[in-house]
This record gives C-alpha cells, sequence and structure tokens, in this order.
C-alpha cells in the first residue's frame, strides 16, 4: 500500500555510476516510498540493472549517494530488511545443491552465524517455496529445474528473509503464465503488507495492476517518472531511433582492472 | 620386511594419522573450490608452495613452514587478482602457477641439491613425516574441518551467489580470503602425503566422486570427505604394501585409487540420473480440455502392471507407463498414448 507521506524507504541522488571510465548512469535522482510498487523500465543496454546494483551496494557509485531506510548505504546494516533477485539465468554451481538450500541461502540474513536453523527459519523456506509452486521439488538438485523453475528457486530465495524491501531484476523473464500470476499473488500480499517494490521488467504481465509508478531509463538517465505507462510508450516502439552500443573498452592485460579505469 | 611389520613402525603410524586427516579436510575445502568453478585453485597453490619449500631446504628452516607462508601469500595474491582482474583472472593464476614452480626447481638448483631433494615433497613421502609434523597436520586439519563444517551455510552462499551473498550483508571478500587460506593450508598439511603436485587432485576427484550420487550440496560434502579418507588411508597403505618389492610413493597411488572410485560411481551415477529423469511426475493434465487422452495405441500385446519392469510414473490421477520413448496408460481394455 502507498503511502505517499510515508517515510522514504530508498534515497537516491545523483547517482552516477562510470563503468571502465564510461559513464553508464548518469546523475539520476530517486526517492521510493514506503509502500511503494515500482516498475523500473527501459531498453536493453539502458542502465536498469546497473541502477539496481548501485541501490544494493554492488556496483559502487562514481559520484552521488544512496540511502536506505534512512542510513547511507556504506553504513546500512539492517540487510535482512531486503530481499534482491538478481538477473539470472542459471541458479547452478559447480556441485550439485538442492533447491531447499538455495532457498535457505535467502535465511542466512536472520541467521546468526553458527546456529543450526530453527523453526521460524524452516518455515520461512518452506512458505518461500510454496509461494513460487516448488515445494514439492525441494530435495531435488537445482540442475535439474528448467530456467524459469530455476527463476523460480531464486525468487522464494529473496522471500526466505522476509524482507520489506524488494529488489527483482527481470524476475518473470522465462516464467510461464500461471507462475507469473502466483508471484503477482504473493507480490500484492506483501505490498499490502506494506513491503516496498522495485521491480525492473520488460513486460509486465500479471504484474502491470500491482504498478504504482514506472520509471523509464533511457541510456543511463531517467527518462520518465510518473504513473504507470502502457507498454508502447517505454519501448519507445513508435519512434525508433538507431542505438548504438559500443560496449566498455575490453581489459587487454591480466592484471588490468575495470575498476582502475575511473 | 612385509606390510603387517611396517604397520608396526611409528613412522607408518603418523604417516596413516596424517593422510586420515588430510583424507578429511582436502575433500572438504575442495567441494567449495568446486562450487566456485575454481577446482585448479589448489594446483596452483601447490605450484606456489614448491618455492616455499625450496626457500626452506635452501635457507635450513623447515620446508613446512616456509611452504605455509609461501601458500597463503600466493593464495591471496590469488584471491585479490581474481576479484579485480575479472574476464583474464585465468592468464594471471597461470602466470603465478609457472612461476612458482619454476621459481622452486630454480631455488633448489642454488643449494645444489638438484631437484631430487624437492621430490619427496612433490610426490609425498611416507618415511619424511616426522612427529611434529603429525599434530601440525592434525591440528590444522581440524581448523579446517571446523570452519568449513560450521560456516558451511556462509560459505555455501558466497560460493554459490557472491552477489547476492553481499547484498544479504555477508563479508564476501573476507569468506573468499578465508576459503582461499584454508586451500593454501591444505595444501601444506597435504604436501606430506599426497604431494604438491598431486594435493588438488584429493581436493577435487573425490567432490566428482562424490557428486555422482548426491543431490544436495551437505551430501556432497560429506561423501567428497568419506571417498577422500578412504582414498588416503588405501592409497597409503597400499603403497606401503608395494614398497617392500619397489619404491612407490604414496602420492600417486592415492590419486589412482580416487581416480579408480570416481571410475566405479561414474556409471552408478548415469544411471541413477538416467531413472530419476524416467521416474519424475509427468505435470498433471491440463483443466481446459486440451487433453489428448483417447489416442488410442494399437496392437499393444504387453499388458502393464506392477511387475511388469517399466517404471510406472504418477501423471495427475492416474499412471503412465514408460517404454521405448512412449507413455501408455491403461483404460479399459486398452491403453491410450499420453
Ligand atoms: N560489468 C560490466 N562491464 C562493462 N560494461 C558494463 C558492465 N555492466 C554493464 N555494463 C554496461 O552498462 C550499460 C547498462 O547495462 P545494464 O546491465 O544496466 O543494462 P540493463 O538496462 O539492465 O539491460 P537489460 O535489459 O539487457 O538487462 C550497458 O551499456 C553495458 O554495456
Ligand atoms: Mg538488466
Ligand atoms: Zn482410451
Ligand atoms: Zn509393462
Ligand atoms: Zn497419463
Ligand atoms: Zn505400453
Amino acid at each position: 500500500m502507498l503511502n505517499e507521506h510515508g517515510p522514504v524507504v530508498v534515497d537516491a541522488r545523483d547517482v552516477t555510476v562510470a563503468i571502465g571510465g564510461r559513464p553508464v548512469l548518469r546523475s539520476n535522482t530517486l526517492r521510493v516510498h514506503e509502500g511503494e510498487f515500482l516498475a523500473l523500465m527501459g531498453a536493453n543496454g539502458s542502465g536498469k540493472s546497473t541502477l539496481v546494483r548501485a541501490l544494493t551496494g554492488l556496483r559502487p557509485l562514481t559520484s552521488g549517494s544512496v540511502a536506505l531506510f534512512g542510513t547511507p548505504l556504506d553504513d546500512f546494516d539492517q540487510r535482512q530488511r531486503i530481499g534482491f533477485v538478481p538477473q539470472r539465468a542459471t541458479a547452478a554451481g559447480g556441485v550439485p545443491a538442492s533447491v531447499r538450500e538455495v532457498v535457505a541461502s535467502g535465511r542466512l540474513t536472520r541467521r546468526r552465524v553458527l546456529r543450526p536453523p530453527g523453526r521460524a527459519d524452516r518455515r520461512a523456506v518452506a512458505d518461500a517455496l510454496e509461494v513460487v509452486g516448488l515445494a514439492d521439488r525441494a530435495g531435488d538438485g537445482i540442475s535439474t529445474l528448467s530456467g524459469g523453475q530455476q527463476q523460480r528457486a531464486l525468487i522464494a530465495r529473496a522471500l526466505a528473509g522476509e524482507p520489506d524491501l524488494f529488489f527483482l531484476d527481470e524476475p518473470t523473464a522465462g516464467v510461464d503464465l500461471p507462475n507469473q500470476q502466483a508471484l503477482a499473488a504473493a507480490l500484492r500480499t506483501l505490498s499490502e503488507r506494506g513491503a516496498t517494490v522495485v521491480l525492473v521488467a520488460h513486460e509486465l504481465g500479471p504484474l502491470a495492476p500491482l504498478v504504482d509508478r514506472a520509471v523509464v531509463l533511457r541510456d543511463g538517465r531517467i527518462a520518465y517518472d510518473g504513473p504507470p505507462l502502457s507498454e508502447e510508450a517505454v519501448h519507445f516502439h513508435h519512434h525508433p531511433t538507431t542505438e548504438h552500443h559500443d560496449h566498455a573498452p575490453h581489459v587487454a592485460s591480466p592484471l588490468d582492472t575495470l575498476e582502475g579505469g575511473r | 620386511m612385509n606390510l603387517i611389520d611396517l604397520l608396526g613402525l611409528d613412522f607408518m603410524h603418523r604417516a596413516l594419522l596424517a593422510a586420515l586427516f588430510t583424507g578429511l579436510a582436502a575433500p572438504a575445502i575442495g567441494t567449495f573450490l568446486v562450487q566456485k568453478r575454481l577446482a585448479l585453485l589448489g594446483d596452483g597453490i601447490g605450484h606456489i608452495a614448491v618455492t616455499g619449500v625450496a626457500l626452506g631446504l635452501l635457507t635450513g628452516t623447515s620446508p613446512t613452514w616456509t611452504a605455509v607462508v609461501v601458500a597463503i601469500i600466493g593464495a591471496v595474491v590469488i584471491e585479490v587478482i581474481r576479484e579485480q582482474g575479472h574476464t583474464n583472472g585465468d592468464v594471471a593464476l597461470a602466470l603465478l602457477f609457472y612461476g612458482g614452480l619454476a621459481g622452486g626447481v630454480l631455488i633448489t638448483g642454488l643449494d645444489g641439491q638438484g631437484a631430487s631433494s624437492l621430490n619427496s615433497y612433490l610426490f609425498g613421502s611416507l618415511t619424511s613425516i616426522r612427529g611434529g609434523d603429525v599434530w601440525f597436520t592434525l591440528a590444522l586439519a581440524v581448523v579446517i574441518l571446523a570452519v568449513t563444517l560450521g560456516l558451511l551455510p556462509q560459505l555455501f552462499s558466497v560460493a554459490s551467489d557472491p552477489e547476492f551473498a553481499k547484498v544479504a550483508g555477508l563479508q564476501v571478500r573476507a569468506y573468499n580470503v578465508l576459503v582461499a587460506v584454508l586451500a593454501a593450508v591444505t595444501v601444506t598439511v597435504a604436501m606430506r602425503t599426497v604431494g604438491l603436485l598431486l594435493v588438488s587432485a584429493l581436493m577435487v576427484v573425490p567432490v566428482a566422486t562424490s557428486q555422482q550420487l548426491a543431490r544436495s550440496f551437505r551430501t556432497t560434502l560429506t561423501g567428497a570427505m568419506g571417498v577422500g579418507v578412504v582414498a588416503a588411508v588405501g592409497g597409503l597403505l597400499l603403497s606401503a604394501a608395494l614398497s617392500v618389492h619397489a619404491t612407490v610413493a604414496p602420492g600417486p597411488t592415492i590419486v589412482l585409487l580416487a581416480l579408480a572410485m570416481f571410475a566405479s560411481t561414474w556409471p552408478l551415477g548415469v544411471w541413477l540420473r538416467h531413472r530419476r529423469r524416467l521416474r519424475a511426475p509427468f505435470p498433471a493434465v491440463p483443466a481446459d480440455g486440451t487433453d489428448h487422452s483417447h489416442d488410442v495405441t494399437e496392437d499393444h500385446s504387453h499388458q502393464h502392471g506392477d511387475d511388469c519392469g517399466h517404471p510406472a510414473v504418477q501423471h495427475g490421477d492416474h499412471v503412465d507407463y514408460v517404454h521405448d520413448g512412449h507413455r501408455h496408460a491403461p483404460h479399459g481394455e486398452h491403453y491410450d498414448e499420453h
């Protein structure tokens, strides 16, 4: 439930991010209120994932500042309040891992080091699996799941920590309609409980009715910030532009770093 | 002198103890390396540790200590390069590997002993394990086991998805350095039994063996430790038995035994995965009526049943019998193609 006068949960000011010396995000200011459901949209390469990574602290800022729940990101330690679903094709590593193990790692924010999981932890993991419809696959290896099922496992991992601020980077890419509807129902429940959601998506599908506000990125800048839009308006289908997407220069020497180029 | 006499000797007791703990510790840390797709990290550290051993031989200090120090420095450097270097990290690692090995052989040459004195460190040696070494091995192995098992959920999370772990507030860099340092310590612990050039095999092959049969990370880890112990202790005994006739270094026998265990579980793993796939339930019949349940199979003389040998797989409210790439559901007197 959006509360326009509620506290600001995400406060990003003049966020600028350069990768390998090349500006990817240019001076973006974004304020998200408690309970807001925000859809972050834009073409491939427009900087959506980079913005989400900057907001979660994965991508250092070149200039500007980010505060979550009123605390600057560098000092922010209430990590159990954040849930993150990365943009990803697969959830599998080099060793077999069960779906339950992957989902349980989302619970670590609420568990103390060297303590075995308690009843509440197991309950939360089971509930998260239930929400994404993978309860019957909990014991199976994550790599035996299809791409969309793995994506659902990653969503469950974020749910398991019972956060109140979600960053979801294209969580429904490759997920079929019934499961998108299930996810929409889960997000609706969370949203009604007061959770704040920042969702990156190309197509909102069943999530569309939940969205309070749309932000459209274009070439690293916020080009639109306001009420939800139709799909056409987001992708500028009526005014196709030839885009030049030359990538950041490649690193030639093994000891070179992209970060060093800043 | 036969194997029974050998088993009565003090140095054999020490060697067996060292092998037992090496067999437990090396696969424990190896599981995390394999999960991070860094299976060859142990190999790289082993090569770097050669320089450490050579420095010890040259300066007359204990090669164990110099190897530990050099291996830890090398492991941390590798971790830093990996974290910073993005795409070309593996090239940088290769540079370090070869530098370590070449440096070690060169330094031993300076000492005037030639590469032969390095041999017992490169491939392990039964008789070179001193009393102090055993306690050292034992203490380090206990530390490795306590850390890997105690921090398993955290290390698993960091190894499988470092970005998610970072957002969850885990100290990803600290955990990564911890794993690298533990790998370096493991390499030096295993140096006396398996040798520096083969230690990586004891970290990786048991994991490869165990993951043939396991479905979860935890069972892979414990299974790998079991395989590691059998390979290390068994290989050591085998090399002791053989050394009655010839000089056989324990390293190669341990590794070959581990590989034999991998080779024998591999077909079993293939069969198990095949069976699991065959028996996975089919999604229930869609409710929207796009049901094709009345494709009657022609000429079906065989009678499916509980013990006909064909897997009966759950499909909604009935079972399908799977054979020859078909799914046959009993329907009255005939079978439907599902
Ligand atoms: N690790 C990186 N190294 C170099 N350039 C990068 C890196 N990550 C992103 N970029 C660049 O930053 C720009 C924005 O990328 P980003 O991943 O944020 O796009 P996006 O909007 O999420 O696109 P998509 O819809 O494909 O997910 C792109 O031009 C990309 O080339
Ligand atoms: Mg993206
Ligand atoms: Zn029929
Ligand atoms: Zn049959
Ligand atoms: Zn059927
Ligand atoms: Zn049949």
